[in-house]
């Protein structure tokens, strides 16, 4: 019999959860008119089960007896003179709470419960219309993508019909072009005619057609999400043929260095580097851009999710230790008329995502300790949601090689109808419509199946139960298995795979992204004991198939075969891509600089726009110290600063650390890209050079998000930007050793489109030998000299202080490698001696803003001169904003204790003194002329600076 | 004698086992790591052990609430070698949501000795967010070993969504004050009580981690096991000279020491 329990908090007992839904409403412009929301989860539970039992369950499970009600006879709480909302989980949709309900309720004794759903029903005291709160509920409470709100009461819906099984072809070898484009378009497979073209002659050759099956594995196979069709195809640009782009540019850099701590690059699911003796560490960043588009909160949390696997399928697997994340999202203040239609509201998507993120990551026990959050009017509509992971694993863990024989298991999740079509999905443009017609590419997550899973493949791969082990992510088990087999052919089983629910075909279980799962390479000999170890913790790992020497990749279902394709064909069928590539640099106007007056109010503005106002609201809902070893946190110094890179010490008791920073500036994109692409990975470095790092042990990963690259402006971007990673890094002698690139995002409604602006992020994570020696950015000491490290120049295209006053500007600050290397280096080295007291890089806001963060985190004033003649040779006398607030590449803003040493350990290179540390919180710069052109205290500042996002 | 020998009990979502044993290790005690099914089908037992550990994490996700099917498993599945476990006087330790665990099994404050009675909860913060920061605590109570010599305030993480202390009843609340079963308060730099962020979660009388009767049993929400070392602490890089190890250490040192000399 079905049961229906609600509860909700006693009275008297504060229902946070409520009175946070009251404030977004409010937020939402309902004021005054709305006085009380209370939440109440609701539970429905079906099977064999007696009101002793249902009294069982609610007393020792669902309702806390300290201060919760329950009713299973009607409303637990009062309704009358109120407007209910309740808000259930679309059909298909994994509820995220059923399988623990189920265990805790078996756990107590009670065995005879079918299923377990819940809902969350709203109950809103003000004086707002249905009409209001529908439309309210639509903003803040539900996404109807993966949730509706329940007309009458919510009712655990019927079990799907279970699956009769045929084989479907598709008629393509008598298809004309116009029916293959249509079946690509219909099929949402998103293939050129040239690649249909392709499968066309390949299936003539073979004399008969494909089943949808086959056709479905080769869109998963050569979609761009899992090809990089278009850095590895042909490019044509400036009357030249690139040849993979990617080999070309990035992947040479790291050729060309042959950093001997270099162990894996670009080959496995992330870049491995040394770490000591015992261990290497991997590293890799994915973005997922779409998914969160539609769904921010599923998005974002299955794309840390995603990213967190790559390690886990890196060489025999890495235990996951650090997280990162970078956002950029629309002005949160976008006007809601203005959006564009199918797009959610920029605020809404960052809550999402910023909520997505924190669940996923804090439950699967990772520290997120690095980042950055973006905002630009390009982003309204097309999100970026970049997540990374670092991992771990013993030295001689690193290869991987599954043999004929093995068997192929699958371990983790079960497999259900979520995220069909994802890695096609992604690979297209999104439009108004993107939500209806693929709403079911987003996935809700489960970290906790996903924490079990990493728990249990690590004892595994201590035991040496497997022999190679990959993730299920982008094209779900058709890319595991098809990139595992590739050298040696696989046999699939597919109605072997256990799946959620019935009603799956066999196409929707090979390509299904459902979350959570890993595939294993096993020797049958040691299958049992590979599956005591999974057993032991509650995790499924069942045997779907088996890894041949036939080359082929053969699956079956019931017996009959339903695909059968050479691996040959599957990996290298796609037909090389032609494109063209235009760059024409577009001449911005360049504003009038301000000079002379008091830039007081500017920096105080500067420090409160969204760019670089504080973050903490975010920060703090991230677990940024959990395993212990975060020795550099997020935010620094007694006021809580913005760091730069962070420091972790990932092996407990070892004084060897990583440091983790980031570079991405999508403003210097709108520009120019190649100086977008210099920039960030000088900001990166800056990141790793300022906490004590080098970059002698450093590497870098590339993340390319770019609007579409099939229109040959862009993809002239694309190149020019992938010239200045190999310009750039090079010179610097920092090899890549991962990346991953986002094409098409863009946003279509109707006839206009939105591209986002070219958009590169760097991250940098460096090995430092001696973790004591890390320094952190807040100021120390009263007395003290404050100096630059770096030139400044007149370039301030695409500074937040153009930003500020809605300009952009035309002269993008560049990058010189050269000098900038040896100013890294010797800085580096002077603050392992111990010389320097604080650093920080100057990046957005240029330097007085970096100076001011110095200043507030460290409770301490400063006394400061810009001083014109310490410019380089041939330099005009400086403006004062242009002083202040340039965002020239390779600066820092150290504090030093002892100047001689300082001066001599970084002879020969740009220094001048800026002044002293007050010991009060007078904040003081004066102009060239002498005169103030800043006068505050470090109070405003901090307010300034912490005011933007306080109420988030 | 041998290694105080410490069981730390994991299952899904447990996240804070590791460097949980690393702390216990650094007291002097040997730890292993054992998974909940581990004791339920008794291929591991408790009685093997002087100091039981339920560490930090998201065991079942929170789903539902936070920490209650790992206390319904602790009473449901190894019910009676918990209970022998106690009776024998032996120490156990929940962190974070091993607070959470303990209370909602009914182990703490167990005031009514009977080892269920629920007397007190653990719910959302009043900010209904996950917060990590920095906290000041102050011992109050003095019955806790584990807490032993703790005199100056001292500073932790805190790193959770559901630490709001609330005990069921006025009651309750004053034999917990009465019998000395609050182990820390939260406080501020001057130790006074004080409100948020200082009490980051809303707790009733801002308490921070409380013990049983007989001071062997202790919950806390903040994590002695992340500030071990004095370079997990946000400050360190201010701090010059030789220096002293972080405050977390003792609360292991106080529980490994007690059930060397009394277990």
């Amino acid at each position: 019999m079905a049961w229906r329990i609600e509860v909700s908090e006693k009275n008297g007992f504060y229902d946070a959860a409520g009175a946070s839904v009251t404030r977004d409403i409010r937020d939402l412009g309902f004021g005054g008119r709305i006085k009380e929301v209370r939440t109440v989860q609701v539970y429905l539970l079906d099977g064999d089960l007696d009101e002793y039992g249902i009294r069982k369950i609610c007393d020792n499970i669902l309702a806390d007896p300290v201060t919760q009600n329950y009713s299973y006879r009607g409303n637990v709480l009062e309704e009358k003179g109120r407007k209910v909302v309740e808000i259930a989980y679309n059909p298909g949709v994994m509820d995220p709470v059923e399988e623990s309900a189920k265990k805790a309720i078996k756990d107590i004794g009670i065995l005879g419960v079918r299923a377990v759903k819940t809902a969350k029903k709203y109950i809103i005291k003000g004086s707002l219309s249905y009409g209001e709160i529908r439309s309210i509920a639509e903003k803040i409470l539900f996404n109807k993508v993966i949730q509706h709100a329940v007309k009458g009461r919510s009712a655990i819906p019927p079990e799907p019909p279970p699956y009769h099984f045929t084989l479907k072809h598709i008629d393509m070898i008598n298809a004309d072009d116009r029916k293959l484009a249509r079946l690509s378009k219909d099929g949402q497979l998103f293939l050129s005619l040239d690649e249909m073209r392709a499968i066309k002659d390949y299936f003539k050759r073979t004399e008969r057609n494909p089943t949808d099956c086959e056709l479905e594995t080769l869109a998963q196979t050569w979609s761009e999400h899992c090809k990089h069709k278009t850095f590895r195809g042909l490019i044509e640009y400036e009357g030249k043929t690139i040849k993979n782009l990617l080999k070309q540019t990035v992947m040479k850099v790291t050729d060309e260095l042959r950093k001997p701590w270099c162990v894996s690059v670009f080959k496995d699911n992330s870049g491995v580097i040394r770490f000591d003796d015992k261990y290497n560490v991997c590293f890799k960043v994915e973005t997922h851009n779409h998914p969160s588009a539609l769904e921010p909160y599923g998005g974002a949390g299955t794309g840390i999710g995603g990213v967190i696997r790559d390690p886990l399928g890196t060489g025999l697997g890495a235990k996951p230790i650090i997280n990162t994340d970078v956002f950029c999202f629309g002005p949160t203040d976008y006007p809601y008329n203005r959006l564009p239609k199918g797009a959610l509201h920029p605020k809404r998507v960052m809550k999402g995502v910023v909520a997505g993120v924190r669940d996923y990551g804090n439950r699967m026990g990772i520290p997120t300790s690095n980042g950055a959050v973006l905002f630009d009017e390009r982003f309204v509509g097309n999100p970026l949601v970049f997540a990374g992971n670092v991992g771990i694993l013993p030295k001689n863990k690193c290869g991987k090689k599954s043999k004929p024989g093995d068997f192929i298991v699958v371990v983790g999740g079960r497999t259900g109808r979520d995220g069909i079509h994802g890695a096609t999905f992604s690979s297209g443009e999104l439009t108004h419509e993107s939500e209806s017609v693929s709403g079911s590419a987003v996935q809700i997550g489960n970290p906790i199946q996903e924490k079990k899973v990493a728990d249990t493949i690590i004892q595994a791969r201590d035991l040496g139960l497997y022999n190679a082990i990959t993730d299920c992510g982008a094209g779900g088990l058709s890319s595991a298995v098809g990139e595992m087999g590739e050298e040696t052919g696989a046999e699939v089983y597919l109605e072997r795979v256990p799946i959620k629910y019935k009603g799956l075909s066999y196409t929707e279980i090979w390509i299904s992204e459902a979350q959570e799962r890993m595939v294993l390479a096993v020797d049958p000999k040691k299958i049992h004991r590979l599956k005591a170890v999974f057993d032991r913790e509650n995790v499924e790992a069942t045997v779907i198939g088996k890894f041949t020497n036939t080359k082929r990749l053969k699956l079956f279902y019931d017996g009959t075969l339903v695909a059968d394709l050479g691996m040959k064909f599957l990996h290298d069928g796609v037909p090389p891509i032609k494109r063209k590539a235009v760059w024409q640099k577009q001449v911005f106007k360049e504003p009038r600089k301000n000079t002379g007056k008091d830039l007081t109010e500017d920096l105080l503005g500067l420090l409160s726009t969204p760019n670089i106002a504080s973050k903490e609201w975010i920060i703090r809902q991230y677990d940024h110290e959990v395993q212990g070893g975060s020795i550099l946190k997020p935010l620094q110094g007694p006021n809580q600063g913005p760091g730069d890179a962070s420091v972790t010490r990932p092996v407990l008791g070892s004084k060897k650390a990583l440091a983790i920073g980031c570079g991405i500036n999508p403003d210097y994109g709108k520009i120019d890209p190649y100086w977008m692409a210099a920039s960030a990975i000088d900001e990166a470095l800056r990141q790793v050079i300022s906490v004590g790092g080098n970059i002698e042990t450093c590497a870098i990963l590339d993340n390319f998000c770019w609007g579409n690259t099939n229109k040959p402006d862009r993809l002239g971007g694309l190149v020019r930007a992938s010239y200045a990673c190999y310009d750039i890094a090079k010179a610097y002698g920092v090899p890549f050793i991962s990346g991953k690139d986002s094409l098409n995002n863009e946003y279509s409604a109707g006839n206009k489109t939105i591209s986002i602006p070219p958009t590169l992020l760097i991250s940098a994570i460096c090995v430092m030998k001696n973790s004591e020696k890390a320094i952190s950015m807040d100021l120390k000491k009263k007395g003290s000299a404050l100096y630059m490290v770096g030139l400044t120049f007149d370039e301030m295209g695409g500074s937040q202080y153009y930003k500020m006053r809605g300009s952009l500007g035309n002269d993008v600050p560049r990058v010189d490698p050269v000098n900038g290397r040896k100013i890294m280096n010797s800085l580096a080295k002077a603050i392992e001696r111990g010389l320097v007291l604080s650093c920080h890089d100057c990046s957005d806001g240029g330097m007085a803003v970096a100076l001011a963060e110095m200043a507030f985190a460290g409770g301490l004033g400063v006394n400061v001169r810009l001083d014109p003649y310490a410019m380089p040779i041939g330099q005009e006398l400086l403006l004062n904003d242009i002083l202040l607030f340039s965002e020239s590449n390779t600066r820092f803003i150290v504090e030093i204790a002892d100047e001689k040493k300082f001066i001599a350990a970084m002879k020969g290179l740009p220094i001048w003194k800026l002044g002293n540390v007050r010991g009060d919180s007078y904040f003081n710069i004066y102009g060239p002329d002498g005169k103030l052109a800043v006068t505050t205290g470090t109070g405003r500042l901090k307010s300034a600076w912490q005011g933007t996002f306080k109420d988030m | 004698m041998g290694k105080v020998k410490v069981v730390i009990i994991r299952t899904a979502g447990t996240n804070c086992d590791k460097e949980t044993a690393f702390a216990f290790e650094m007291a002097g005690a040997m730890a292993d790591l054992v998974h909940i099914n581990e004791l339920a089908h008794k291929t591991k037992n408790l009685d093997d052990y002087q100091i039981m550990a339920i560490p930090g994490g998201f065991t079942y996700g929170d789903d539902i609430a936070s920490g209650k099917i790992l206390a319904n498993e602790l009473r449901f599945r190894i019910g009676r070698e918990v209970e022998s476990f106690i009776r024998s006087g032996r120490l156990i330790i929940g962190i974070c949501n091993g607070f959470q665990v303990l209370v909602k099994a009914g182990l703490l404050p167990n005031l009514a000795g009977d080892l269920e009675t629920i007397e007190s909860t653990l719910t959302l913060n009043d900010s209904d967010k996950f917060e990590d920061r920095w906290v000041y605590l102050k011992r109050t109570g003095d019955r806790c070993v584990w807490t032993r010599e703790i005199d100056h305030i001292i500073e932790l993480p805190v790193a959770h969504g559901e630490g709001k202390f609330i005990p069921k009843n006025k009651n309750i609340l004053k034999k917990i004050r009465d019998n000395g079963l609050v182990a820390f308060e939260y406080v501020d730099r001057d130790g006074k009580r004080a409100g948020y962020p200082y009490c980051p979660n809303g707790s009733v009388e801002n308490i921070a981690g409380i013990c049983d009767r007989t001071g062997r049993i202790f919950g806390l929400m903040p994590h002695p096991e992340r500030y071990i070392s004095p370079y997990q602490h946000p400050g360190w890089t201010r701090k010059s000279g030789k220096m002293r190890d972080g405050d977390g250490i003792t609360i292991f040192r106080n529980g490994v020491n007690y059930a060397g000399k009394y277990l």
